[in-house]
């Protein structure tokens, strides 16, 4: 039998089609990112007794108009940020001005201490905000430095890995062992 | 001596474009998966900060969206060249925020309103004043959980 050669389709058009969707893609569509600092406010409710948080546990972080930070009365680099909450929170020493720590029952854990540490950060109307992220990134970096440490103490494996893992019992064993306390004053004018 | 031209033109064989609506096809589904639909155009000029410690925002439908930055040009003659509040691709006040939220809020699925974020992209050298006032208002709408839109950044 004669076999027939199937004629060969032209495909030369469909590039043309394809790019056609290509560019009406390109055109309509945004490479947007949908990433950002994740935060709670406090409710607007006011609550009655604040509790009073010892001058010792407090790590106060003011940020002025012209962008000067000050932790605890010193003045402080950005980049210097992270390093000194670290330290602070920490209290590796156990020195008497530094944060208490309270021996706390966790569950699925057990007793650990956990510092009771506490950052507030307190801004004026005319700080940047650029600059206002930065130490709001540097302060959850510290928090997130100490989580790694424990991470690797308690379960020797890294934090991330923890969570990439989707271990969520020992995420929140950490998460309890070191909270992030960061927590925001309503804005003055600081000179 | 030997003969080395060739007695008929010989015609170069076409290149075969069959597989280029292929390659264009995959840059096409490259960009189908990477990119997200334009809402509107921006009515204020918001240049993105930058941090460490970002988080992806899944689930789209229980975000909104509130800018804040300067007016871009054309608007600049009505609303000035301050930092302005952005809800919903136009410039509002401060004071309209909680009604806003709470439109919002309704249209998302009743089981999960209090799982709303707001997004809030702010431009970079904007004052914290306006920033607090609209953080202020969310409180008041007790939209609690809030997202500083920031890109991340690598060291």
């Amino acid at each position: 039998m004669a076999r027939r050669k199937a004629p060969e389709l032209n495909a030369g058009s469909m590039a043309d089609i394809a790019f056609l969707l290509l560019i009406f893609f390109l055109v309509t569509t945004t490479m947007d990112t949908q990433t950002g600092i994740f935060r709670k406010l406090p409710p607007m409710e006011k609550v009655d007794n604040p509790p009073k948080i010892e001058k010792r546990n407090l790590l106060s972080v003011l940020v002025n108009k012209q962008d000067q930070i000050q932790m605890n009365g010193e003045e402080v680099r950005i980049s210097e940020i992270t390093q000194k909450a670290r330290e602070f929170i920490e209290n590796k020493t156990n020195s008497e001005d530094r944060p208490e720590k309270k021996m706390t029952q966790i569950e699925g854990y057990g007793e650990a201490e956990v510092s009771k540490g506490v950052v507030s950060l307190q801004n004026d109307r005319g700080t940047t905000y650029e600059v206002y992220i930065a130490v709001q990134d540097a302060l959850a970096t510290a928090f997130e430095q100490i989580r790694e440490d424990k991470a690797r103490e308690v379960y020797k494996k890294s934090y991330n890995q923890l969570v990439q893992d989707k271990e969520e019992e020992k995420v929140e064993v950490i998460k309890k062992m070191v909270p992030m306390s960061i927590s925001e004053a309503e804005p003055k004018n600081i000179k | 001596m030997a003969k080395f031209t060739r007695s008929g033109e010989k015609e170069t064989p076409a290149i075969s474009t069959a597989s280029l609506p292929d390659i264009i096809f995959m840059l096409l589904f490259f960009f189908m998966v990477s990119t997200t639909m334009k809402d509107s155009d921006p009515v204020v000029t918001v240049r993105p900060v930058s941090a460490k410690e970002v988080t992806q925002l899944e689930r789209k439908e229980l975000v909104t969206n509130i800018s804040i930055g300067k007016p871009i040009e054309k608007f600049q003659k009505v609303f000035g060249k301050e930092d302005r509040v952005e809800l919903n691709g136009s410039i509002r006040n401060i004071q309209d925020i909680p009604s806003f939220i709470a439109n919002q809020r309704a249209e998302i699925a009743e089981a999960e309103q209090n799982k709303m974020i707001v997004s809030l992209k702010i431009d970079k050298k904007s004052k914290m004043g306006i920033v607090t006032a609209v953080k202020q208002e969310l409180r008041k709408a007790s939209a609690l959980k809030i997202s500083y839109s920031a890109l991340p950044k690598y060291e």
